[in-house]
């Protein structure tokens, strides 16, 4: 695991260092951008006159106490960034997962116990649609019907630009204002978070529904389903209790690399619903050639990736006891 | 369906003692859809099963003797039409709701299936699947039905029951797997126990300990007990009756005996004439020419004369009901005149006519 990290680190911060764009025109305004002078001083002052080793070296010195960089264009520490962004795209994440993953094996369970009705047909094509439609079409589409046309949603943002925020404890709005007992901020963070979850969500459901359908119809035709039914269980009790927990650690899989592809992947969804996250911080960092922002916003995805992997590995065990002897 | 039932066998009234028989099944079918297309897998099975009497099912794979008795117990797919009737202490379960067949499962009739590997839950523990059994049926809490789990798991010989009822099935040996099963089985002290291949997937020595745990577990809880097997060597030392199964129907049922010493039926006389015997040296064992017919594309008339040595033209147009022969059934038409049986001579018989044969 340390040396995962340590990887992460070398690769995000060498591959800053082959691309082509020069990083100074993100500092130094063009019309300066002629002058020795300026041009030096901003070397010296970013440390870009330094070999590449000593700068490697320096970074993960920083890194080591904490410390991410400063960017470029805000001018700001990176790490203060991501932590003033992370939670939002957390938030954003797990209601997602939320949605992704109930309706994702509801429909995945329904499909399979009525395979080739119209339940299943309908499934299939709610599937098709989330894993195939763009998040730019559905989101501006889902928009578009929700917010403009029927106005029963907010429209893009986390939460009503005049409302006054609770102090965050968390960085999740919907749990802050919770504990702030602010039922106004509450409400409006939800509503926010509903479409953009949902949205997100959808294209995870479709992975999960297909592969919860078709590790059903494996299950379900196994003999212990047969000895469930055999003991007078109800067929409630044979689909959830002994079908779908055999179907878990498949899912499980798919749920955690889901999990950690949104923390960075989100950037359509987070750009039209002006999500202030993760994904739109790495769009405006790599537009900008903003290095230091860059390496942060990919150490942090490397790392939610390693952390979701160990927490996946870790519910395996709670999901199937066969791999607990090992 | 009339025909059906007249032809029934009272046989098990006449030997439990003009009792009512707590299993009866009567012209039981079982036909299935499939893409358009339809096939009978029974085409009509009867048989009594009195209390505290075993009786085994005898026939090939495929032969619908399995499907007959999950079709009884309401266990078969959504596809498949049962008709005909089953009555389990004077209770139709043929068109019985839902609701109400899972009362009787698992309480009063009880079914274990073939692959112990395969009929635990990998993900539950041996116990909690036990438990279950139980609180499905009794209202007694968890700790109870636990309890009654050890119990149940010192009752069919698993040593360090205590142990044993918070291990996973994988932790369990084939043949403790399958002790498991049965324990799981008789959780609730059930009338009937139909035990569906139960030894097939084991070790010959752990077979012959499955079957006394069985047969010692149906003595001493006075369970009816149904054994579905291929193996006549099984029925011959445990069942009291025998109804032989071919394509979908029984085609002979008597006493195991009287079976074994006179079987009434040529595919009886086949399948008793096959089992290797160590006091005749042969030098091949005997086999019945040719194979089952594929469902759905059964000969006209008796389903068995193509394979038959005894075949005669009336067997290719009239199919034979199973009939009385004097307190035993068989379903030939010359279940009286067959030759006496002797099982080295058919064989010999066969081989001969087979080298004959073009």
């Amino acid at each position: 695991m340390p040396f995962l990290v340590l990887g992460i680190v070398t690769i995000a911060f060498l591959i800053t260092t082959v691309t082509k764009g020069d990083p100074l025109t993100a500092i130094v305004a063009e019309q300066q951008m002629s002058n020795p002078e300026v041009v030096a001083a901003a070397k010296a002052r970013w440390g870009l006159d330094r070999p590449l080793p000593e700068r490697y070296m320096i970074y993960l010195g920083n890194l080591l106490s904490g410390d991410l960089g400063t960017s470029f264009i805000t001018k700001r520490n990176v790490g203060t960034d991501i932590l003033y962004r992370l939670p939002a795209t957390l938030e954003l994440v797990f209601a997602a997962m939320i949605f992704g993953t109930t309706l994702g094996i509801v429909l995945g369970v329904l499909a399979a116990y009525f395979r080739n009705s119209l339940i299943d047909h309908g499934a299939r094509l709610f599937a098709l649609f989330g894993s195939s439609l763009p998040v730019f079409w559905s989101g501006l589409g889902l928009l578009f019907i929700f917010s403009v046309m029927l106005n029963w949603l907010p429209g893009p943002g986390r939460v009503d630009a005049r409302l006054a925020l609770p102090l965050g404890i968390t960085g999740f709005l919907t749990i802050d204002s919770l504990l702030a007992g602010d039922w106004t901020v509450f409400k409006d963070a939800l509503w926010h978070l509903l479409l953009p979850a949902f949205v997100l969500g959808w294209t995870v459901s479709g992975t999960i529904s297909r592969l919860v359908r078709a590790n059903m119809l494996d299950v379900m035709s196994r003999e212990f389903v047969l000895t469930a039914r055999a003991k007078g269980a109800s067929e409630f009790r044979v689909v959830i209790v002994h079908a779908l927990r055999n179907t878990m650690v498949p899912t499980l899989t798919v749920i955690g690399y889901s999990f950690a592809y949104l923390i960075t992947g989100a950037v359509l969804t987070e750009t039209i619903f002006s999500w202030p996250g993760m994904g739109s911080y790495a769009v405006e960092a790599a537009r900008a050639l903003d290095f230091p922002a860059i390496i942060g916003v990919t150490i942090v995805g490397g790392l939610a990736f390693l952390v979701t992997n160990l927490i996946t590995d870790i519910l395996y065990v709670v999901a199937n006891p066969r791999v607990r002897l090992s | 369906m009339s025909a059906q039932i007249s032809s029934a066998p009272p046989g098990a009234v006449d030997k439990a003692g003009e009792r009512e028989p707590l299993l009866s099944i009567r012209g039981l079918r079982v036909g299935f859809r499939r893409a358009g297309n339809q096939f009978e897998a029974v085409r009509g099975i009867d048989l009594d099963v009195a209390k505290g009497e075993v009786v085994g099912i005898v026939g090939e794979s495929g032969s619908g003797k399995s499907v007959g008795m999950l079709a009884a117990l309401g266990l078969t797919s959504k596809n498949a039409v049962v008709t005909g009737s089953v009555r389990f202490n004077g209770d139709e379960l043929v068109g019985k709701p839902a609701r109400e067949m899972r009362k009787i499962r698992g309480a009063r009739i009880a079914m274990i299936f073939q692959d112990p590997l395969s009929s635990l839950n990998p993900v539950m523990t041996v116990g909690a699947q036990i438990a279950e059994a139980v609180r499905l049926h009794q209202r007694v809490t968890r700790k109870q039905a636990m309890a009654r789990a050890v119990e149940l798991l010192h009752l069919v010989a698993i040593p360090q029951p205590e142990r044993r009822v918070n291990q996973y099935p994988h932790e369990f040996s084939g043949g403790m797997r399958q002790r498991a099963v049965i324990a799981m089985a008789v959780a609730n002290d059930p009338d009937l126990l139909i035990a569906d291949e139960p030894t097939t997937a084991l070790d010959v020595t752990v077979q012959a300990q499955i079957l006394s745990v069985l047969r010692s577990l149906q003595e001493r809880l006075g369970l009816g007990l149904v054994l579905i097997t291929h193996d006549l060597g099984v029925v011959a030392g445990h069942a009291d009756r025998v109804a032989v199964v071919y394509s979908g129907r029984v085609v002979e049922q008597a006493g195991v005996s009287e079976l074994f010493a006179d079987p009434r039926h040529p595919y009886t006389r086949g399948l008793i004439a096959s089992i290797p015997n160590l006091e005749e040296s042969r030098e091949r064992l005997f086999s019945i020419d040719g194979s089952p017919p594929a469902l759905g594309r059964l000969p006209g008339g008796c389903a068995f004369h193509p394979r038959c040595i005894y075949a005669e033209a009336r067997c290719r147009t009239e199919d034979p009901p199973l009939h009385d022969i004097g307190g035993r059934f068989s379903a030939c038409h010359f279940a009286t005149t067959l030759p006496p049986f002797h099982s080295a001579a058919l064989a010999a018989a066969s081989l001969d006519s087979g080298s004959v044969a073009p």
